[in-house]
């Protein structure tokens, strides 16, 4: 576990999320922001790991992350999101969602949007859990049972899905430019179509036998039909949304809640998930076949095998490998990345090489190395 | 009942008169709540204030930098109670060593960080505020170090004083600093802190340092240059005890005494007599008390020049003998007039080894528990504790560990942290948290999930009930039937759910249709919590069969519900009244058999056995039973026909 060390900042973090690098540069992320929860003053802070240019001679020379700045944030950070390279969007706990906007000669924030009650009950206000872009959409999603759709540049609500949801919406997920993926916390994933009117999801999918709430999903860069689903009882579930209503593989994870389940945006054969039980695993599938590197990332749908339940003989594309979990031809290793013994890991990111997440310890660990 | 040993602090509180009204107080877990009461001083004015006041003791859990010392404190603290039992306590040494250490550590981070904002702060009360919480620090660590030193390393003879010279140099840095500017001006030996540099390594014990600055004098005096020499010598050869080697504290002892003779020959023959620099230094090195005492200034404080008479005069001394010269030392330097501070009496305290004097003077001194309560613990694993029994029941440790931890509890914040803390107080942890854990207010769901989660990692049922009982009710307020059910599965309340069935049941009977269908359709076993909420899932499925068409399905469906007695007697007139489409049906779709358990429904619900609901006219009973007739009639012929 070389290369992490603990940044302790003396808020809980909820939220950690590195700030978009541009797809064509090769530059690691160098920028992430954090959001607090359960403080008497809750905050938005971004921070830097430092130049990246400067050959580090020793590991240990690498700095802690640095406060670039901070901004007062009203109630828990639920969620956050770089809408783009200077605006950020979240998501409270009092059910306000709000843009803010980092200005980097200055190294200060501001608040760029604000709709104050997104989210809300007849008579208080519901926490918004959940928000997802797609520069310049917004969708947000809370306890409430609501999805609400925004425009960054546009005053009003672009659309709202009343009653989506009898019971919390937890997170939201793109499936594609027009579709999202919503999961509750009684263990359904909704799909939603933009394109359609009405309230009504085009499909649900659940698992049989206990519903247990599921708190995080996330969708596979290259696969717009894979997901993965994280829930409380911290058994980590991949889903393909054509397939009717059976996850493709279950994996025990954790023992607690799983609280962020990603892919890395680039290698798609590597997972990441955290957890209530302070643990953050990587998922790493490989091949025992020798399948040539170019079939990892890509847009090489036609490679992929029809059938998505079992490896057929031949082709074992990594991201079959995924779809078999702990099958003989597919190979699934996990790692720990934290040391033991800590307070629940709430969040995580990953980009490129670095790894950032933030725990109930008050702490936020980077690793600028993820072995991938 | 003890005697107060310092005199307690008064703080006022703003817009109230003593003078005028009797003041109410009542305790908390880390504070005391203060309001006025109507009971007036003779004399006083009708007037009041009506605030109530909250006097906190510790500002310290609300300082974001020494939150930091918390949190770290308390990964250190979860990994100390990690440390397994079994090994015998001897290899455990190095370990708690090295635990003290690392709270050190992070003491002196966070002391760091506190040094530079107070530096860099523009408000004079903060930079007091900061300043203030810097010197507490490096007391805290000063005491903790010298626990470490005495208590947990436990140095023998030989070792204790050069760890006690490693201790006193850690907390004089400023010998450094002046050096460094002697050193880096034009002409070093020519500089007015010069001879200051040179005592002070000396009195550190610092001999290649203190030669090494020498080295400038004795170039520029030339003709002194033999009287140098043998100075230099004599610093040189001066014995420092290794515990690495083979030598033993006797040898030690021999050589070192021949040393000090050569010294005190130089001293006779009044070899330095022409510089009195020199031959101060020389007469430190005998270890003459009085030369140590002219400087006073350079020492700073009696626990130096203690280590500094030992490491000159007994540097075999025992552990058992401190105590003595400790008392000594600080009479002979401090003014007899002068009142010892707090921090001088822990100081001698521990070297007298009395640690619970030390940890007793220490929680009446720091105003919260962290500094005790860590140490305690440490010294606890160390078995070094006595069990000692408090009035109350449970030791030394645990009760300051409880005390600590009911001060975090009440942080808004840090009261994750306090869970750990109670799990390893094996007599009350467990008592304390459950009364404390129920307190958390729960503003979102994740957060009422973590605190869930606490409480069944611990078995504690009845608390992870009433939370999700307390969760269900307010999605209920909020018409949230779906979460609501979700928390009822979650405490498996089946109390709970019947409720929430009966919920959904009422909202049918008002509007006709069903709310949250994408709940109740997607029950799955969770339907088997409660009986109304599996009647509620089946209703639902029947009307479902009916929308399909399935009538035949539908109705045997239906004439279960009412049979296998899920459906509450309420509902029976509603499940009557649906069975009407289907008995109107064209073809047959109930059996003789099944007609006649319908009538024998209907006659149980006419005959007075259940209530019949008052919006259910009596005409509709009668349209039901003459359905049923006309469906018996038909079945028959039907039977008559073949």
């Amino acid at each position: 576990m070389e290369g992490i060390n603990a940044k302790y900042v003396s808020k809980k973090i909820s939220k950690t999320r590195w700030r978009p690098v541009s797809s064509s540069s090769l530059q690691q992320p160098d920028i992430f922001a954090t959001g607090s929860w359960d403080n008497e003053d809750n905050s938005i802070s971004i921070w830097s790991i430092g130049e990246n240019g400067v050959s580090s001679m020793d590991d240990e020379f690498e700095g802690d992350p640095q406060l670039l700045c901070e901004y007062k944030h009203n109630g828990d950070v639920l969620d956050l999101q770089f809408l783009d390279q200077d605006r950020i969007v979240t998501a409270s706990s009092t059910g306000a969602v709000t843009i803010f906007r980092h200005h980097h000669n200055s190294q200060t924030l501001s608040v760029s949007k604000l709709w104050e009650r997104a989210h809300h009950y007849p008579c208080n206000n519901a926490p918004c859990t959940g928000v997802v872009c797609n520069s310049p959409e917004i969708v947000t999603v809370g306890e409430d049972g609501r999805i609400m759709l925004f425009r960054a540049d546009q005053e009003g609500v672009l659309r709202t899905i009343e009653k989506a949801d009898s019971s919390a919406i937890h997170a939201v997920t793109f499936l594609r430019t027009t579709e999202i993926l919503t999961v509750n916390s009684i263990g359904q994933l909704k799909l939603w179509d933009f394109r359609q009117p009405g309230n009504e999801p085009s499909q649900i999918l659940s698992l049989t036998g206990d519903r247990v709430p599921l708190h995080c999903v996330d969708r596979h860069p290259n696969q717009q039909h894979i997901v993965a689903t994280g829930g409380q009882d911290g058994m980590l579930c991949i889903w393909d949304v054509r397939q009717g209503n059976m996850p493709i593989s279950l994996m025990e994870a954790h023992t607690s809640e799983m609280w962020e389940v990603h892919f890395h945006p680039s290698n798609p054969g590597h997972l990441f998930s955290c957890s209530e039980d302070g643990s953050l695993l990587h998922w790493e599938t490989s091949s025992n076949t020798d399948t040539p590197s170019f079939l990892q990332g890509g847009r090489n749908t036609s490679i992929i095998s029809r059938s998505a339940i079992a490896p057929a003989g031949g082709n074992q594309s990594l991201i079959n490998a995924w779809l078999t979990g702990d099958s003989s031809k597919g190979h699934l290793e996990t790692t720990h990345m934290l040391p033991s013994q800590m307070l629940s890991v709430n969040s995580l990111d990953v980009l490129g090489q670095c790894l950032v997440c933030g725990t109930d310890g008050e702490a936020i660990y980077v690793n600028r190395h993820v072995p991938i | 009942m003890e005697e107060v040993d310092v005199e307690p602090t008064t703080t006022p509180i703003p817009g109230f008169d003593s003078n005028q009204k009797h003041l109410g107080f009542v305790w908390g877990p880390g504070d005391i709540l203060v309001y006025e009461t109507i009971y007036k001083a003779s004399g006083g004015s009708a007037g009041g204030c009506p605030f109530v006041h909250e006097v906190r003791k510790d500002e310290d859990i609300y300082s974001p930098i020494l939150r930091k010392l918390f949190n770290e404190s308390h990964h250190i603290f979860v990994g100390l109670q990690r440390i397994r039992e079994d090994l015998p306590s001897k290899n455990k040494k190095p370990q708690f060593v090295s635990i003290s250490k690392n709270y050190r550590s992070v003491i002196r981070a966070c002391m760091e960080e506190l040094q530079q904002v107070a530096v860099s702060t523009q408000d004079a009360a903060m930079a007091t505020q900061y300043g203030n919480q810097v010197s507490i620090l490096l007391a805290v660590e000063l005491i903790w170090n010298l626990c470490e030193v005495l208590f947990i390393d436990a140095a023998p003879a030989g070792s204790l004083v050069l760890h006690l010279l490693d201790w006193v140099r850690l907390h004089k840095a400023d010998v450094d600093e002046k050096a460094r500017e002697v050193l880096a001006s034009e002409s070093p030996a020519e500089h007015q802190a010069y001879w200051d540099v040179v005592i002070s390594y000396v009195l550190q014990g610092r001999m290649d340092e203190a030669r090494q600055v020498l080295v400038k004098q004795a170039a520029l005096q030339p003709a002194a240059r033999v009287m140098f020499k043998l100075l230099d010598n004599l610093l040189m050869k001066m014995p420092i005890f290794n515990p690495g080697e083979t030598q033993t504290l006797t040898e030690f002892d021999v050589k070192w005494r021949h040393w000090r003779e050569e010294v005190d020959h130089c001293l006779q023959d009044q070899s330095f007599a022409s510089n009195r620099h020199l031959e101060d230094i020389c007469k430190i090195l005998v270890g003459d008390e009085d030369v140590l005492l002219e400087y006073k200034e350079l020492l700073s404080t009696w626990y130096h020049f203690l280590v500094t008479r030992l490491l000159f005069s007994h540097p075999t001394v025992k552990p058992t003998e401190l105590h003595y010269y400790a008392q000594s030392s600080m009479h002979m330097f401090l003014d007899t007039r002068s009142v010892p501070e707090p921090l001088d009496s822990i100081l001698l305290a521990a070297f007298e080894f009395d640690i619970h004097q030390v940890i007793k003077d220490c929680s009446i001194a720091l105003n919260n528990w962290w500094f005790v309560g860590h140490l305690t613990d440490l010294l606890d694993h160390c078995k070094l504790l006595q069990s000692h029994n408090l009035h109350f029941g449970s030791n030394l440790r645990e009760f300051l560990l409880l005390e600590y931890a009911s001060g975090l509890f009440t942080h808004h914040s840090l009261w994750q942290l306090a869970v750990d803390y109670f799990d390893h107080c094996p007599e009350f942890g467990r008592v304390y948290l459950e009364l404390q854990i129920e307190r958390v207010p729960l503003d979102t769901e994740r957060k009422a999930l973590k605190v869930i989660r606490i409480c069944e990692q611990r078995q504690m049922t009845e608390q992870v009930r009433s939370i999700c009982k307390i969760m269900a009710k307010k999605a209920l307020r909020n018409n949230r039937l779906g979460s609501a059910l979700s928390w009822s599965i979650r405490a498996k309340d089946a109390a709970f759910a019947t409720l929430i069935s009966e919920r959904f049941l009422q909202d049918y009977c008002a509007k006709g249709t069903f709310s949250d269908l994408d709940l109740i359709d997607n029950l799955g076993p969770a339907m088997l919590l409660s009986d109304r909420l599996t009647f509620l899932g089946k209703y639902r499925e029947f009307h479902r069969l009916y929308g399909e068409k399935r009538f035949s399905d539908a109705a045997k469906l239906l004439l279960s519900l009412m049979t296998a007695k899920i459906a509450p007697h309420s509902f029976w007139m509603t499940l009557l009244t649906d069975a009407l489409p289907l008995l109107e049906q064209k073809e047959v779709i109930f059996s003789a058999d099944q007609t006649h358990e319908l009538m024998f429904c209907l006659e149980e619900l006419t005959s007075g056995k259940s209530v019949p609901t008052p919006d259910k006219p009596m005409q509709v009973l009668a349209t039901v039973h003459t359905a049923l007739r006309a469906s018996l009639a038909r079945v028959k012929q039907l039977f008559t026909l073949h």
